[in-house]
């Protein structure tokens, strides 16, 4: 009896994360198939990490709220863009370059977060596709902007670096160029503003992180048999203390004997900084007053409107939070990737968060910013993978290409079926 | 006394219509006459706009039948687009040229959609709630799968594959197997110079749209519409909610892949891989320009939005080329009105409130 509760259980908690079991099955098989150097891979999957953790973490508090995912931090990356392109256009260049962008993208992604928040209370029950849409519809407004009000109503030079030329050879041109270069920041551009500012090889930050969390760990076990916890807790802590040590060794190993993990890029201490603090931030700001709104309104807007909760202006709130770091997020991305596809550089932005998050095992009701981080990895590990393994085993590179795009369809497309599924299965069981 | 009956008459008829259908009607018409004094033929223009129109038309209809049984527009069209793609690839390659490429291609995306048609509407009820979103992604899923297989194919006919390599070209040109605009000329002629009546293909349309209307009139019709307005009331009449719902949705699927055999036809073209990946959201917006909401629809909906719409786009597009040189905003435009509307219409739906 016990046995088959227990297989049982097993079965529901492969189900429950199934889309992350066949990432990692994936990545593994990846490995197997291709001949890819561990090292080189790393490389890749942290930069994409640093890139792209702040837009993943972006969704957590909406998703809290009851929102679901927010297809929407599409606009949110239009916000930073546009203050990037308003940077550029200035030339204003470096760090404070950077930090003026920061700063101007903050009251553009309110107003966005904003007026998006209002359209997420009109769209009740179907916030997802209205974020999806949403992120269309404004597409629309920002092509207006950059391609139609900068130049035929706000006159620019032709000669201006951001302006195309005028096709008939007039005097002014008309739209911002599809391709804005940032130029590197020591030269008064954007590219590796922060980046730049302190870096840390590979192996260092790996051992100083993990010598970190391995004295959290100590404390937590010294305390935690003072008030004598569960046996489990103490088990867990045990395992990652010993994980720690391991990864500590390994890194040890690879620096003496300098292996293909010495040759991993250098970590970027700001932007490593910046994502843990957003990381502190979000696990904070939900212990707040304002946190528990958010969790009440995302339990039940009807009990939370009883006990006094303004769900409408906490919902908007929550909207308003994430399109304001998504902004933040594109312009980290956008200084590492050094050039601006203008009418591009947004479009994939949420359609990817939101995947990266699913694979870490969020749903429409629950995110943490574990999920966040475990999903980023896998979900950019899947997304280095696929066109090795499409070389590898199929000849064709560009198979794995389409795959690595059906795979992010079909993760969020089984991911968000598979809970409303549950969700209405367990429903229909508490009326009957 | 008369004045009021008139005044009030003429209310009715605005709200008939809906607002919205006529602010889009009125821009159509200024647009119109604003190519007229830019020197840019209008009778051309509206002969564009009648054959876009003819070309978009089937997948406008797909949108009736789901919106009717109540599982909202058909954001998953791509699915049936496949089905009516894989049918016009397999009719090539089994080597049938004009009519009976035609003939073939159309009777067995029938096949294809039914079946799958079948299984999107299972999945469609297991998701109720969140039909919308699912159906998005359901959608963009097949299409991005369906770029996998069309790569892998091992298709031989030279009208198909790339010169070197492995897969299916992008584009397969359709006068190869002679069925470029073979619908459309089928008792196609001129009005004047500038003025071409694509008959065949608006018979074909109107025929559809027609089969439609007398389909929502017929018991099973009816029993759709039914389960459309409400579950509960429905399943008290003794209704099967889930059959209905699976029969509108396999409907919507054969319409949607039948209506890119035409789309691709009069194209000239047939498109694969992520051509048709955003293919929903402007049939979407079709219908409801023509005044659809996102749970009720009517086949006058559909011919009204798709005139309209199509016409928009088509006239546009020269329109703001003449006036702005280098912009491009009539795609500008199209994203704004098209996505507007979809929005617009999420904001009308009455579910999931507080």
């Amino acid at each position: 009896m016990g046995e088959r509760l227990g297989s049982r259980k097993a079965l529901t908690w492969a189900g429950d994360n199934a889309v992350t079991l066949v990432f990692v099955a994936f990545t593994v098989f990846g490995f197997m198939a291709s001949d890819l150097s561990v090292g080189w891979f790393l490389g890749e999957l942290m930069g994409r990490l640093y890139r792209n953790a702040f837009l993943v973490i972006s969704l957590i508090i909406p998703v809290v709220a009851g929102l679901g995912l927010n297809f929407g931090i599409v606009v949110g990356a239009m916000a930073g863009q546009i203050a990037i392109v308003a940077v550029r256009f200035l030339d204003i260049g470096g760090l404070g370059g950077l930090m003026l962008a920061f700063l101007l993208a903050a009251p553009i992604a309110v107003l966005f977060g904003w007026l998006t928040g209002l359209l997420y209370n009109k769209t009740r029950g179907q916030e997802m596709i209205a974020s999806l849409i949403v992120g269309f519809f404004a597409n629309g407004i920002y092509q207006f902007l950059f391609l139609f009000v900068m130049g035929v109503i706000i006159k620019v030079p032709s000669t201006h670096p951001l302006i195309i030329p005028s096709a008939v050879g007039g005097e002014y041109g008309v739209g911002i160029r599809v391709t804005v270069d940032l130029g590197a920041a020591d030269k008064g551009g954007l590219k590796y503003a922060l980046d730049n500012i302190a870096k840390v090889p590979f192996l260092y930050a790996v051992i100083g992180i993990a010598a970190f969390i391995l004295v959290l760990q100590v404390i937590r076990f010294v305390r935690s048999k003072k008030t004598a916890g569960a046996k489990v807790n103490k088990m867990s802590t045990i395992f990652n203390m010993v994980l720690c040590l391991v990864v500590i060794a390994v890194a040890a190993y690879s620096m003496s004997v300098r292996n293909s993990l010495s040759m991993v890029a250098k970590v970027p201490v700001v932007i490593v900084i910046l994502i843990i603090a957003l990381c502190i931030f979000t696990e904070w700001i939900l212990k707040t007053k304002l946190g528990q709104d958010f969790k009440a309104v995302g339990q039940s807007q009807k009990i939370a409107e009883v006990s006094g909760i303004n769900v409408d202006k906490t919902r908007i709130i929550a909207v308003i939070i994430s399109t304001v770091l998504a902004a933040w997020g594109q312009i980290i991305t956008l200084q590492n990737i050094g050039t601006l596809n203008t009418y591009t550089a947004h479009s994939q932005v949420g359609m990817f968060a939101v995947a990266s998050i699913l694979v870490g095992g969020a749903s429409t009701s629950k995110a943490t910013v574990k999920q966040a981080l475990i999903g980023t990895i896998l979900f950019n590990a899947m997304f280095i993978m696929s066109p090795e393994i499409g070389q590898a085993v199929f000849g064709q590179a560009l198979l794995g290409e389409y795959f690595r795009t059906f795979m992010v369809y079909g993760v969020i497309g089984f991911a968000l079926g598979l809970y409303v599924w549950k969700a209405n299965k367990a429903t229909k069981l508490t009326i009957e | 006394m008369l004045t009021e009956r008139k005044k009030l008459s003429f209310k009715d008829i605005i709200n008939g219509i809906g607002i919205p259908t006529l602010i889009i009607a009125a821009f159509f018409a200024l647009i119109l006459v604003i190519a007229h004094f830019y020197d840019l033929s209008v009778v051309t223009l509206l002969s564009d706009t009648v054959k876009r129109a003819g070309m978009n038309g089937l997948l406008v209809l797909a949108m009736l039948p789901s919106i009717q049984s109540g599982t909202g527009p058909n954001f998953a069209l791509p699915i049936g687009v496949e089905c009516g793609l894989f049918a016009m690839v397999l009719a090539i390659e089994w080597g049938f040229t004009g009519w009976g490429w035609f003939g073939v291609s159309v009777a067995l995306s029938i096949v294809f959609a039914i079946f799958v048609g079948w299984a999107y509407g299972k999945l469609l009820n297991a998701v109720k709630g969140s039909e919308m979103t699912i159906a998005t992604y359901a959608g963009f899923a097949i299409c991005s799968f369906m770029c996998i297989f069309w790569l892998m194919l091992p298709f031989k006919s030279p009208n198909m594959g790339w010169f070197i390599g492995q897969g299916l070209r992008e584009t397969i040109q359709l006068d190869a197997v002679g069925a470029d605009m073979i619908l459309n000329d089928l008792f196609g002629f001129w009005i004047g110079e500038e003025f071409y009546v694509p008959t065949g293909m608006l018979l074909f349309f109107f025929l559809c749209c027609f089969l439609v209307w007398l389909f929502f009139r017929s018991k099973s019709g009816i029993a759709i519409s039914a389960v459309g307005s409400s579950n509960a009331f429905a399943e008290a009449s003794g209704l099967n909610v889930n059959k209905n719902r699976v029969l509108a949705n396999i409907i919507s699927t054969i319409l949607g892949a039948i209506g890119i055999i035409v789309f691709s036809q009069s194209y000239g073209y047939l498109q694969i891989y992520t051509a048709h990946l955003n293919i929903a959201f402007a049939a979407v917006a079709g219908i409801l320009i023509g005044g659809a909401t996102a749970s009720r629809a009517k086949v006058s909906h559909v011919i009204i939005g798709v005139f309209l719409f199509q016409g928009l786009l088509t006239s546009a597009l020269p329109v703001a080329n003449q006036i702005f040189a280098g912009t491009d905003l009539s795609e500008i435009m199209r994203m704004i009105i098209q996505n507007g509307f979809i929005l617009y219409a999420l904001t009308q739906v009455k579910k999931g409130g507080k």
